[in-house]
């Protein structure tokens, strides 16, 4: 019996600790919501990967920010809201900004944050009306939103057709879960603007067996497709459109079905696979030098290190500057390192990151120029096009950054969040 | 032949290949259930760890890198360039019959004559645990597969098809993926060799002997644990093949260990204890949800609905034969 | 010597067939619930309810409902999360539809939808047995989830399918939505599980309940005594999917507050870890389905904690370490104690009666 005591001391102990370790520490806390396991890991790594690194060359470089250490827990989700909801819940106390990584589990915040008062920023994903500030106070998604992304997409198909796609046929891939449904509307909207015929695919999650979908494809030979993936999906979609010999040229996937780990699979076949995104790939910019010398030759990199330059890294460097960069205009703004999570929103509302700034922080030319405001949480909305050569193993970009069909999205922005206010009950801001 | 005629023999077609890949994945079930009456949830992990241990072999990763690098700072990762995927594919069969071996001692030997659903539960518990041991080991990066195994569209399928529409309508050719007549012929083969090996050796006849009574068995002095322990290094093996299978279409990575809920419908198509159940389940699981997703679906504009008709379709089929098409009748008595 | 009953003599049936016939029992009880009920709350925090009461209260009702269909009546399913899903739209929808229903309301209406819903899918449990159901049961696990995620007046016409909670009260305090204070939300889900916990022990008790243990034990023999099949397992599987049902509601509008279909009520986020609940706590024991829920909710947060806290490992190695420990945990369980953690329970029971004595 004594035993079982113990036991049941050290049961509650331990969960004890657990949600009050937290409290002690005075640094600039930025928790990490991972998932380096389960189903959607081969993704949430190298994106993870970016976050420390850049975290670790931030605190060895400069010191911190402002001279305050970044602490940045991570916290292993595996991709599921309920893992996300305790994450949070143990890492909200002094927390200043929360990077959810998955649109479930950002929609699961929105509100929770919204009411403790955390900012939460999900780059390029997530509740797309997010990016009304009048509505959503404490919800960040910028640079570029799913609705920017699709009509961003359609944008490119026009521009290869010289502006008529009238007669054209395009399908939609799409995940079978709140993320993947996110750009129909758009597209519908775009559908009847533009003429072209939309087809719809859902794909269930994981997304291991597509014979049927792609029986589909073949069939009724679409002109081009667009996909929102996720996981193993990718992969899969992308070889088996090599295999039914779609022209992969006429393939192209948002920037979450755009990296090495989905055309790696597929081999030669995914050459000319186009994807959207917002960051570069590769490993020429002065961060990654930084990166390098700070961190990795000191042997600490994150993970192995092999994921050094693939997009999903870029991307979780591209985020975590964001991240810090927000921090540092909230200094500024309210002229004390000792930021609170209240400055801290501050200073991501007013995060102005044009291409001098980007130069300063060792981005240049890395991901286009952006700033927030009191209305607009959602940057700039600017993607490109790169495309997958197969041969030489990497990304090229295509395009430049282009915008998309911006009066056709905030219109659907307005609605939505209009929506959202009404059955929450929101004030709008930004008066 | 009309477009249409031709679109359905290709739906027809491929269902039938998907079908074999689910049936591979049924057949470990369906061996283990035989011979232990166990229900065994553990077999899709089965196929992701037999992936996962094929890949590190090939690739020369050591075990337990992320681990120990964590643990002690070092820097391993490989300790041998490439080797043949013989040697690999061998040196996993290796690893699953030593895993057989301590699937038996650890956990069997202690549950026997416990009830299914704890024995059900057990194989959930074993199922985490190799999932947990699989990471640990290998990592869970997504990994390429790649044992030499042609895929793709097969481009001669496609041009004997193309002329057989009728003049002036468009089409172009049949399509089916190489690796999955690969995957078919592979599945013949295995279900060959398990016949003669079951009918002709004496391995074979001492496993059916344990599959009709487990006490005759032991009566006329045939060891159950070695049977066990030989069964289920067996459907260790198969899923090898179907990990190898699924594996080198997505690669290797978690989701790979959740094509087992692809193989229920067929197993309770089929019934949970005939070989021959397996392969025929499959098929028509096969057939069944593509020709739904195609024609139903599309009819309708509903999209993803084979996940759920595959499953309608084995419980249908149930209410007529409440033990699967070629299960063993239930006798019940008072 | 603690645990003695000798000298505790009952003169009537109606004190020998309570629920707690022991004194110690008895007392012990009317502690826990004083605590549960009077002193939680005040020091409950949002960590505390939202990862581990709450969860843990939203579970044992499930674990309830499932134990009621699985365990008393021998019906194996694996639809949990399906008809979770049911009693989660339909408050979603009552809740839009009936802007003033009291919440309370709308969570046992809810419930009484998922009954029907249950009753439907319960159907196939009269030919079919064993795995075979359980499987079958998987039918209505991805039919239900494909239905509430391809049919847009499930979730509003809304762009993605995401639905959200919106604020309800109950004595002018709220108990959902993202404003509403732990203890609200705690004592909310406290209430009901009390409530509805004491129901289905006494319904276990009676008539329906001995005529469910009788179809569980032998079919064919239970017929013959005349328990009547069809409407024993219909019953059972409306019962349980009742009290599933509420869990469901629970779990959208008090606990996730947000949540989309797919993803939520997966069949290894739902179904899967309440059958978990009900064979590691004890299959047909009240108590076991506390255990059990308690087990399955706390052991994966204690074994984080500890590692990642305590011990100091990266998250992803923890989060390894974590699965591989949670299933031999569970193989151990099993092989120690086939019959669960209540059976554990009652050994200590009966090693207690002459504790610290030597035999």
């Amino acid at each position: 019996m004594r035993l079982k005591k113990l036991f049941m001391g050290m049961a509650v102990s331990v969960i004890a600790i657990g949600s009050f370790l937290e409290v002690a520490t005075a640094d600039l806390k930025f928790p990490m919501l991972v998932y380096r396991t389960g189903a959607y890991a081969p993704n949430g790594i190298p994106n993870a990967d970016g976050f420390v690194d850049y975290y670790r060359m931030i605190n060895a470089r400069d010191g911190g920010i402002g001279g305050e250490k970044i602490v940045f827990p991570e916290c292993e989700t595996g991709y599921k809201t309920q893992v996300g909801v305790e994450c949070y819940e143990k890492h909200k106390k002094g927390a200043m900004v929360f990077q959810p990584m998955s649109t479930g589990i950002t929609y699961q915040l929105i509100p929770k944050a919204t009411a403790d008062g955390v900012t939460v920023y999900s780059t390029g994903y997530g509740r797309t009306s997010a990016k009304n500030g009048k509505v959503f106070k404490w919800i960040f998604n910028a640079p570029a939103t799913y609705w920017d992304g699709a009509s961003i997409a359609i944008r490119h198909i026009l521009k290869q057709n010289l502006g008529n796609i009238r007669s054209k046929k395009i399908a939609l891939v799409y995940h079978n879960s709140a993320y993947g449904k996110e750009p129909i509307r758009t597209l519908e909207v775009l559908a009847k603007k533009h003429g072209y015929k939309l087809m719809l695919l859902p794909v269930d999650h994981p997304g291991q067996e597509q014979k049927a979908t792609w029986l589909k494809i073949r069939k009724s030979r679409p002109d081009y497709i667009l996909m929102w993936g996720w996981g193993v999906m990718n992969s899969v979609a992308i070889k088996s459109a090599a295999s039914i010999k779609f022209p992969m040229e006429n393939f192209i996937g948002i920037w979450w079905s755009g990296s090495e780990n989905d055309v790696l699979p597929a081999g030669a076949g995914a050459n000319g696979y186009k994807a959207l995104t917002f960051n570069a790939p590769g490993t020429d910019y002065q961060v990654h030098k930084d990166i390098k010398k700070y961190v990795h030759e000191k042997g600490n990199a994150s993970g192995d290190g092999s994921h050094f330059g693939t997009v999903l890294y870029n991307r979780g460097l591209f985020q975590a500057m964001v991240q810090v960069e927000a921090a540092n205009v909230a200094q500024k703004m309210h002229g004390t390192s000792k930021i609170t999570a209240a400055m801290y929103r501050d200073g991501m509302e007013n995060v102005n990151l044009d291409a001098k700034r980007m130069e300063e922080l060792g981005f240049k030319n890395f991901s286009p120029p952006f700033k927030n405001t009191c209305e607009n949480h959602g940057g700039s909305g600017l993607a490109a096009v790169q495309q997958w050569d197969a041969k030489a193993k990497k990304w090229n970009m295509i395009t430049d950054y282009m915008y998309g069909d911006s009066e056709v999205v905030s219109k659907l922005i307005a609605e939505d969040s209009a929506k959202y206010a009404k059955e929450q009950k929101i004030a709008l801001r930004c008066k | 032949m009309s477009v249409e005629l031709l679109n359905f023999i290709e739906t027809v077609l491929n269902g039938l290949m998907s079908g074999i890949m689910y049936s591979l994945v049924a057949l470990g079930f369906v061996l283990i259930f035989k011979a232990s009456g166990v229900f065994n949830f553990a077999q899709g992990v089965f196929a992701l760890f037999a992936a996962l241990t094929l890949v590190g072999f090939q690739t020369g990763q050591v075990p337990f890198s992320h681990l120990i690098n964590e643990l002690f700072g070092t820097k391993f990762h490989h300790w041998y360039p490439e080797i043949h995927s013989f040697l690999a594919i061998f040196l996993t069969i290796l690893t699953m019959i030593v895993l057989a071996w301590i699937i038996e001692r650890l956990v069997l030997k202690h549950l026997v004559n416990q009830e299914p659903i704890i024995l059900f539960m057990a194989t959930i518990g074993l199922a985490f645990v190799l999932e947990g041991v699989g990471d640990l080991m290998w990592g869970s990066d997504v990994k390429v597969l790649d044992v030499g195994i042609p895929s793709g569209g097969s481009v001669w399928l496609e041009n004997a098809t193309i002329g057989l529409a009728s003049e002036g309508s468009e089409y172009y050719g049949m399509y089916i993926d190489v690796l999955n007549v690969w995957a078919t012929v592979i599945a013949v083969f295995l279900v060959t060799a398990l016949a003669i090996f079951s009918q002709y050796t004496k391995t074979g006849r001492a496993l059916r002997a344990v599959a009709d009574d487990h006490q005759a068995a032991l009566s006329v002095g045939i060891s159950l644990r070695t049977i066990w322990v030989f069964v289920w290094a067996m459907s260790g093996f198969i899923a090898m093949v179907a990990g190898i299978m699924w594996g080198t279409e997505s690669g290797v990575q978690f989701s790979l260990s959740l094509i087992a809920l692809k193989a229920l419908p067929v197993l309770i198509l089929g019934g949970f204890t005939s070989i021959p159940g397996a392969i025929i389940g499959g098929l028509l699981i096969g057939v069944g949800e593509k020709l739904a997703e195609i024609y139903i679906g599309g009819l309708l504009d509903i999209g993803a609905i084979e996940n759920w008709f595959a499953y309608f379709m084995a419980l249908v089929f149930l209410l007529f034969r409440p033990q699967g098409l070629f299960g063993d009748k239930i006798i019940e008595r008072v | 010597m603690i645990y003695k009953e000798t000298g505790q003599y009952k003169s009537t049936y109606q004190s020998d067939h309570a629920i707690f016939p022991l004194m110690q029992d008895k007392v012990a009880f009317a502690i826990l619930m004083i605590i549960a009920f009077f002193v939680v709350p005040f020091v409950v925090d949002s960590y505390w309810e939202k990862a581990i009461l709450v969860p843990f209260l939203i579970y044992s009702m499930a674990a309830i409902g499932l134990n009621i269909l699985t365990g008393y009546c021998g019906q194996v399913s694996l639809g949990t999360g399906g008809f979770m899903a049911v009693g989660a739209f339909s408050t979603y929808k009552l809740m839009t539809s009936f802007p003033d229903l009291n919440i309370m309301l709308i969570v046992i209406i809810s419930g009484f939808l998922t009954a029907l819903v249950g009753i439907l899918f319960g159907l196939p449990s009269l030919r079919i047995k064993g795995f075979y159901l359980a499987v079958a049961t998987l039918a209505s696990q991805f039919f239900l989830v494909w239905l509430f995620n391809k049919v847009p007046w499930f979730y509003n016409y809304s762009d993605t399918g995401q639905i959200t909670v919106s604020e309800r009260t109950m004595f002018g305090i709220p108990v959902t939505g993202a404003e509403a204070p732990s203890y609200a939300t705690y004592l909310f889900c406290l209430t009901l599980v009390v409530v509805f916990g004491f129901a289905a022990k006494n319904m276990i008790r009676s008539k329906i309940g001995r005529s469910w243990m009788a179809i569980r034990d032998m079919d064919i023999a239970a017929e013959i005594i005349g328990v009547p099949p069809l409407k024993t397992k219909l019953s059972a599987f409306a019962i349980s999917s009742f009290y599933i049902g509420i869990a469901g509601s629970l779990y959208f509008a008090v606990y996730l507050g947000a949540l989309e279909v797919t993803e939520s009520f997966d069949i290894m986020a739902i179904s899967f870890p309440v059958l978990f609940m009900i064979i590691i706590g004890g299959l047909g024991s009240m108590l076991g389905s506390f255990l059990g829920a308690a087990f399955i909710v706390l052991l994966p947060i204690l074994l984080k904690n500890f590692m990642v806290d305590l011990v100091g490992l990266s998250a992803v190695t923890a989060k390894h370490f974590e699965i591989t420990i949670w299933g031999l945990l569970m193989v151990i369980f099993l092989i120690v104690e086939p019959h669960g953690l209540a059976r554990l329970w009652s050994i200590a029971k009966e090693k207690l009666r002459r504790w610290p004595f030597p035999y």
